[in-house]
């Protein structure tokens, strides 16, 4: 394998209460190379902030501290505001849970994509509105053109998630953080959403980070899988071993998630005494 | 187990605990809040003043001394005398009742009068909203002091009326808070569930609907504090407010303007009174947002 | 007598037709769901029976007493409802005690001390909680909250509105399992929307699958396990939802 694309070593995050500050994230180390990594957890686990972390977006009075990250040889940590800006977006791109929220509601979809990608490369006009049509393709919307004078209103929830995909790969970003980005939309939306993310991550050969509570989903989606519990890390696996996995509480979840052939009378509860203090 | 634990604990054992508790965690988060502080002092300060006058002034406020008009401020007089020989000390405190009665009576009907109208309106919607908002919209659209003039002018110049004239022309604003805030929760489950319990629309409004708009409305009332004793000063000041020789505090700058280039005093002292109070009202109530408010992150 | 019987209903939200020509019947004691994506009209049914989308034609009529365009104090006794959303369903200014004495206070019942404290029993929440607020509580404790609520009334028959949705795995099959002891013990009638297959195989006897506004198919929970459904749409929902080679099936 050669250099992993990032490389992260223990890292927190906390947040003040009234009673002290309140780790979120506690140590957490993982490598990526070009693959695809799933991180699950429920509500809470830290792994939304785990994501925001990795593009110094933990806002204050949030406070975020790593021994290492590394992303391709470039030091996260000591790069300054500005120099982040430019990697976001260029470099590492976040698709949020809710296309709703993540869009700018007076723009059209084509001028937002324009713009995502305008930040990142001076084009020509012409340039920039081939390049925004190809992408609309590439995500599977049959009609760019017409799409692309829509206002987000305009559209439906999976076509707003498929624009924010768009908007995010369009400066052929290395790392892709995709954060939950199918639980706002029906399944069968959802399943378009992941295998078109999915297979412009392989396409394009580059690193994805996949963050849901869903462990169905991730271990269809991903190569490796890392399990989170109130900020660490419980169990840290290949995709196909999860069966396998050793973890009272990843054991515990995959058995407390109904089946379609369930013919149990009562789904096992986790007993959250067998591992955390509380 | 202290005081303090017994309104902080996490699982209170009665009804009364629980809201003591409430109210003890907005308490210290008021209290941490400086300018807040200050503001509650100030209101404080005008109510003890208010309460205990007869004790504070050293003499009577309507005890003329005409051969001590116009006296600049001194150890004996703390802020001169007026053109009557009254002793402006005294009379700013006394002042300070018949401020503090204007606000309060004005708080008591326009408040409630503006978040009944306000809720029924965003509650049913339709044709009640329309007609509401409707009258709403004609009181708003003309101007508090003007509009307030009016109903003095009709009523008749004096303290009472004025109160009522303000009453009147300050419903409007909270009608139109108490709607907005309504419309926002009225689709939501919580109060779907309590309709589905069959509760009359009477209790949904009174029980479910009004609690919620209240604190936004305690903070509004607050800051509007200012404007209402500056709307009193206004009427008092035209001569349409409290009449002499009761010591109300803009008719006090009104008398006083005739002097106000060689004694400056008699009508800056009062005003003084005023600017301080507004103040105190107005810190109080940014205070109060950021603790009643979600909206603006009280309750993190 | 049927529990729920659905008759040739059309429902409009304004001058849309948000669902046409439903009809289904759920018998009594029998867990029943709705399924189906966004948009399909299925919490619109729910909204219907309980009277919160009165625009309706057609015929209605819970335990055999036809449902009117709007709640009622009757209505109330007979059927309840657990909403989605257990941050929106709870007042926020008001403590679990307050919201579960609530529907005794609207219906004159006394004895209510007694009766919020066994409810809370009931529904697996400690004493604790009793004089908490819901900001205090996790969101699976505001769902238990929220449960309690609907069956103060000892009502017959549970309009559940995907009541887990919003929920943690984990802290899903607890409330399911909770659901399914509070059916067994009181023997109450479901009716249950949901979008989740699995948690239908594991609840529910029958499914109504709904698609625009129409119901497609009426099958077996047990259609799960084989995927026997006639309709392509159901197939195709039943393909989505995993029905094919999957983490569970090699558990």
């Amino acid at each position: 394998m050669t250099a992993p694309l990032l490389e992260i070593d223990n890292l927190r995050v906390s947040f003040p209460t009234h009673t002290g500050r309140v780790e979120v994230v506690k140590g957490l180390s993982f490598t990526l190379g070009r693959e695809r990594l799933g991180i699950v957890g429920e509500s809470g686990s830290g792994k939304s902030m785990t994501g925001r972390a990795i593009l110094r977006l933990v806002r204050s009075p949030g406070r975020q501290v790593a021994d290492r990250m590394v992303f391709d040889g470039i030091d996260l940590q000591a790069q300054s505001e500005r120099a982040m800006r430019a990697l976001r977006g260029a470099r590492i791109s976040m698709i949020m849970q809710d296309p709703k929220f993540s869009l700018n509601p007076v723009m059209t979809v084509g001028a937002q994509i324009a713009e995502a990608l305008r930040v990142q490369e001076r084009l020509p006009h012409r340039a920039v509105r081939a390049r925004v049509l190809e992408m609309l393709e590439a995500v599977r919307i049959h009609n760019p053109e017409r799409v692309a004078r829509l206002y987000p209103h305009e559209v439906s929830g999976g076509m707003g998630q498929r624009v924010m995909i768009a908007m995010m790969l369009i400066p052929r970003p290395d790392l892709l953080i995709a954060d939950e980005p199918t639980s706002a939309l029906d399944v069968s939306v959802q399943a378009q959403v992941l295998d078109l993310i999915d297979e412009l991550v392989r396409e394009n050969g580059m690193g994805l980070i996949l963050i849901s509570h869903d462990l169905g989903l991730v271990s269809r989606y991903c190569d490796r899988i890392v399990v989170m519990n109130a900020g660490e890390v419980v169990e840290s696996c290949v995709a196909s071993e999860l069966n396998n996995a050793t973890h009272p509480y990843t054991r515990g979840l995959i058995a407390a998630q109904p089946r379609m052939e369930e013919t149990r009378d009562e789904l096992p509860v986790l007993d959250r005494s067998a591992w955390s203090g509380t | 187990m202290g005081a303090r634990d017994w309104l902080l604990d996490d699982s209170p054992a009665s009804r009364v605990q629980a809201d003591l508790g409430r109210a003890y965690r907005m308490g210290m988060a008021l209290l941490r809040n400086p300018l807040a502080v200050i503001g509650a002092l100030i209101i404080l300060v005008l109510i003890l003043t208010a309460a205990f006058a007869p004790w504070i002034a050293p003499e009577s406020p309507f005890g003329q001394d005409l051969a001590n008009r116009l006296l600049p401020p001194s150890q004996q007089h703390w802020m001169g005398t007026d053109e009557l020989g009254r002793d402006i000390f005294s009379r700013v405190v006394y002042g300070s009742r018949i401020t503090l009665l204007i606000v309060a009576l004005v708080a008591v009907i326009s408040a409630p009068l503006g978040l009944i109208i306000g809720a029924v309106s965003g509650y049913f919607g339709g044709w009640t909203d329309r007609f509401l908002m409707g009258v709403t919209d004609i009181f708003l659209s003309m101007p508090k002091l003007i509009l307030a003039l009016a109903f003095v002018a009709a009523l008749g110049p004096g303290i009472e009326n004025a109160i009522i004239a303000i009453a009147i022309t300050a419903w409007p604003a909270y009608a139109r808070i108490a709607r907005a805030e309504t419309l926002t929760f009225r689709s939501s489950e919580f109060i779907s569930a309590v309709r589905l319990l069959g509760a009359s629309h009477f209790r949904i409004i009174f029980r479910h609907v009004l609690p919620l708009c209240t604190s936004s409305m305690i903070v509004r009332v607050t800051l509007d504090m200012a404007g209402i004793i500056l709307t009193a000063a206004g009427l008092g000041f035209l001569g349409l407010g409290a009449q002499p020789p009761l010591p109300e505090w803009g008719a006090m700058i009104s008398r006083g303007r005739t002097f106000i280039l060689d004694q400056w005093w008699v009508a800056t002292m009062p005003g003084f009174a005023i600017i301080l109070v507004s103040l105190g009202f107005s810190l109080l109530g940014d205070g109060l947002r950021d603790v009643l408010d979600p909206k603006h992150g009280g309750e993190r | 007598m049927s529990a729920i019987s659905f008759r040739n209903v059309d429902i409009s939200y304004g001058d849309t037709k948000v669902v046409e020509g439903a009809g289904f019947e759920v018998a009594e004691g029998e867990s029943f769901a709705l399924v189906g994506e966004s948009g399909s009209g299925k919490s619109t049914i729910l909204k219907a029976i309980a009277g919160l989308a009165p625009d309706w034609t057609g015929e209605i009529s819970v335990l055999g007493q036809p449902c009117g365009h709007r709640p009622d104090q009757a209505f109330a006794e007979r059927c309840q409802m657990v909403f989605q959303d257990p941050y929106g369903s709870l007042h926020p200014r008001k403590t679990v005690d307050a919201t579960l004495v609530e529907p005794l206070v609207v219906h004159g019942i006394g004895n209510r001390s007694a009766r919020v404290v066994d409810m809370l029993a009931a529904v697996g929440l400690d004493r604790r909680f009793r004089f908490r607020f819901p900001h205090q509580l996790s969101g699976g404790q505001r769902q238990r909250v929220a449960i309690a609520r609907a069956l103060m009334l000892e009502p017959k028959v549970l309009l559940l509105d995907e009541p887990t949705s919003a929920l943690d795995v984990s802290v899903q099959a607890e409330i399911l399992n909770l659901l399914k002891r509070l059916r067994r013990e009181q023997g109450l009638t479901y009716l249950m929307v949901t979008h989740n297959l699995p948690i239908v195989g594991f609840m529910c006897d029958r499914m109504a699958i709904m698609n625009r506004g129409r119901i497609v198919e009426i099958a077996p929970a047990t259609a799960l396990h084989d995927g026997a459904f006639s309709d392509p749409y159901s197939r195709e929902l039943y393909a989505a939802s995993g029905g094919n080679p999957d983490l569970e099936q090699t558990l």
